[in-house]
């Protein structure tokens, strides 16, 4: 083999690149483990359904109730929801940091869900919209 | 035709998967498959190199795109035609990032006057290109999301950088806009362009149609029919920790056609003339250095037992029947 001072040395680079998630996950055990709400069974839509699209569901409720009002949201069984991410979705997950984080971090995902609603993670309480209306937000 | 097939092919690379994994062997294609390919990738890949390696190159065959180095006052470009070590890493460089080679093109054309030829800049081959490979190495490092638990820090960032528009939701990817552009007009070249199509062969439209293919489906799962992206990343953990298993939840079949159509492209690399990932680090043109007046070059497939001939011995050997001949010699008796 000609020039193997330098042609060993970058194939061994290479195949280390490929070796580099091996090497960076040994030893960790993956799980990812939201915490959900003990006393609720049923979120808005079923569960496999808000796993794959909430994001899609957020940005329509965010959509209809700021451009056009629209704050009521009926699902299939006919049940009504407030539009509200602070007072509905976090009704029942209250800690962002042990629902949403969990698995948004884990495939580092960043919404800008918080750019706006701008919740400390151990807020217990959801912020009333009437405080907030009073204080001359929206 | 070759296109047509290679279409075929990779159509069938979507839906083998597609109906298999709904046939309950979810397991092959996501776990079987990509310990396979990884392995004939990383196996293949060396052995190409290595054969590579081990070829002589017989003569000093630098191209040379620009004034040699020679006498003191004649300005030379020393990454054009690099005359030492530090000109070729130079040349390297560009070549690898910038592609210069291709930023040279130029295209041939009668002049509408007459017969006359005319040469013009062609950088569209160049821009495209670019565009491809660099947005192919952002997905990549993107991808890595799904492979490392914490997500590394620089993956938040080219995850950010590449999202920076916040349009729709998932928000858009720049990279997967730009790779549809650079893959569709390398595509269409070789569809359109009479005398690039003339010259090309099934090995050049299957690459190209498994690459769309690669990112169609990956468009297709992110945008449309947005996947469970935790179960995705469940399995993509359990291969590179080396435990695998699938994961609890069901994955959309899409998820599989990705997958195998990402492991067909693993496969079918260390075979194909996407070695030139490799190939442009070996390639003599490019590296070895213009000095083939200032030092000796030695052919690696000389025999040493071979000595040097010179015209003076030859004309000792032959002088009688040259002479004879009415030849004329140096020496005369």
């Amino acid at each position: 083999m000609y020039n193997a001072k330098y042609i060993i040395p970058g194939i061994i680079f290479f195949l280390a690149l490929a070796f580099v998630p091996v090497v960076y996950n040994m030893g960790h055990q993956f799980e990812v483990t939201p915490e959900l709400p003990k006393d609720q069974k049923d979120c808005v839509l079923p569960t496999q359904e808000m796993r794959d699209k909430h994001m899609q569901l957020l940005n329509e409720w965010r959509n209809e109730a700021v451009r056009d009002g629209n704050r009521i949201f009926v699902n299939a069984k006919g049940q009504k929801y407030v539009k509200s991410l602070t007072n509905t979705c976090m009704s029942c997950h209250p800690d962002k940091a042990k629902f949403c984080d969990r698995c948004h971090n884990t495939v580092g995902v960043a919404p800008y869900c918080w750019d706006c609603h701008n919740l400390t993670p151990d807020q217990k309480s959801p912020i009333p919209p009437v405080a907030q209306a009073a204080a001359g937000g929206h | 035709m070759a296109a047509f097939y290679s279409f075929l092919a990779v159509l069938a690379l979507i839906v083998i998967p597609w109906l298999g994994v709904g046939m309950g062997m979810g397991a092959l294609f996501g776990i079987v498959l990509p310990y396979i390919a990884i392995i004939i990738f990383m196996v293949g890949f060396t052995m190409r190199i290595v054969d590579w390696a081990k070829s002589p190159v017989p003569f000093c065959i630098p191209t040379t795109g620009g004034q040699q180095k020679s006498l003191p006052w004649i300005k030379n470009s020393p990454w054009d035609n690099p005359y030492d070590k530090k000109g070729v890493f130079m040349r390297m460089v560009l070549e690898v990032l910038c592609f210069r080679s291709l930023f040279r093109n130029t295209s041939v054309k009668l002049q509408q006057e007459g017969p006359k030829v005319g040469y013009s800049s062609e950088k569209s081959l160049w821009l495209f290109a670019l565009i491809f490979h660099y947005c192919f190495l952002l997905i990549l490092v993107r991808h890595l999301r799904f492979f490392m638990a914490p997500v590394p820090y620089p993956v938040h960032i080219a995850e950010f950088m590449d999202s920076i528009l916040q349009i729709g939701l998932p928000v858009m990817y720049q990279s997967d806009v730009l790779i549809l552009v650079g893959l569709g007009f390398l595509l269409a070249r070789r569809v359109f362009d009479g005398k690039v199509r003339y010259i090309s062969l099934m090995q050049d439209y299957f690459p190209l149609l498994l690459l769309l293919g690669i990112v169609v489906t990956g468009v297709w799962m992110r945008y449309v029919v947005k996947v469970d992206v935790i179960a995705v990343k469940e399995l993509a953990m359990g291969i590179v920790t080396l435990h695998p298993h699938m994961p609890k939840a069901a994955i959309d079949p899409s998820v599989y056609a990705h997958l195998t159509l990402v492991c067909a492209l693993f496969i079918y690399f260390p075979f194909s003339k996407l070695m030139h990932m490799g190939g442009v680090f070996l390639s003599p043109t490019r590296v070895v250095p213009n000095m083939s007046r200032r030092a000796m070059w030695v052919n690696p497939w000389n025999d040493p037992s071979i000595k040097p001939h010179s015209y003076a011995a030859y004309e000792d050997d032959f002088r009688e029947k040259m002479i004879e001949a009415g030849l004329p010699v140096d020496k005369k008796a």
